[in-house]
């Protein structure tokens, strides 16, 4: 069962400059095991130290936030679009 | 109003904007003095929080069409991060138009218009131009505009266009 799974700017270079990606998988974590299988580095990008999901990375399923889902295991249909997209973040450090 | 804008200077008369953009150095960011003025307004209109959003048009003129006001999902002073529903809609709305996000925007309420170390450690859009808008000096606010790439800060001149 193949999902196309589009990629940011970012994680395109990964891929090999592709912008999108059919991978096999039943659940995102499978799909994502998968992507780090194809093509290598992935994983280090996606999960932190800990293994978990990046928090500034944004993984939606068909326009939904997986995070409002069942996140890792939120389970995939054959042909559902899986969006990554980095997080728009920052803000000033400083002391007042 | 006249609006200060320091590290800022005037297209020149009679040119149009796609015409100049090809006569300037690639380290400038040419942006129409309504969208300064409205990033300016959403900045005070969002203080003592930071403000944030996003600049697009077509990716190859590399000219301003529309500013989305962005959703700070954090409502803080020294963070932002856009709302990641509107963030989705906002990125499927331009590539539906074929654009890019050419800039993203926030404010620095407190501090100068320059990127913080939070601002690089999370710069994650490195073909988009970063511009800050500082509110330190109330009078007297300021627009700046940098490439971040992999950890480096590259100012970009802020071109003021009509």
């Amino acid at each position: 069962m193949a999902v196309e799974v589009r990629l940011p700017m970012i994680l395109q270079k990964v891929a090999g400059g592709a912008k999108t990606v059919k991978v096999e998988g039943k659940s995102i974590h499978e799909v994502f095991d998968n992507l780090e299988k194809n093509h290598h580095g992935f994983a280090s990008r996606l999960f932190d130290n800990e293994g978990n999901l990046n928090h500034f990375i944004m993984v939606y399923v068909n326009n939904e936030d997986i995070r409002l889902q069942r996140g890792m295991q939120t389970e995939l249909k054959d042909g559902d679009v899986i969006t990554l997209l980095p997080a728009m973040a920052g803000g000033e450090d400083c002391c007042r | 109003m006249e609006m200060s804008l320091p590290f800022s200077r005037p297209w020149p008369a009679g040119k149009t904007a796609v015409a100049e953009l090809k006569d300037r150095p690639e380290s400038s960011f040419p942006l129409a003095r309504r969208y300064a003025d409205k990033m300016i307004a959403h900045a005070r209109e969002e203080a003592p929080n930071e403000c944030c959003g996003i600049l697009a048009g077509p990716a190859n003129e590399g000219r301003v069409e529309k500013l989305y006001h962005g959703i700070n999902a954090e409502k803080s002073p020294v963070r932002y991060n856009i709302d990641p529903q509107q963030l989705l809609s906002i990125h499927e709305e331009t590539e539906a138009k074929g654009w890019a996000i050419l800039g993203i925007y926030h404010s620095h309420t407190h501090t100068e218009a320059f990127p913080s170390a939070t601002d690089v450690r999370l710069a994650f859009w490195p073909d988009s131009t970063y511009l800050i808008i500082s509110l330190k000096e109330q009078g007297e606010p300021v627009i700046r505009a940098f490439s971040i790439r992999d950890g480096r800060i590259e100012e970009k001149q802020v071109v003021i266009g009509e």
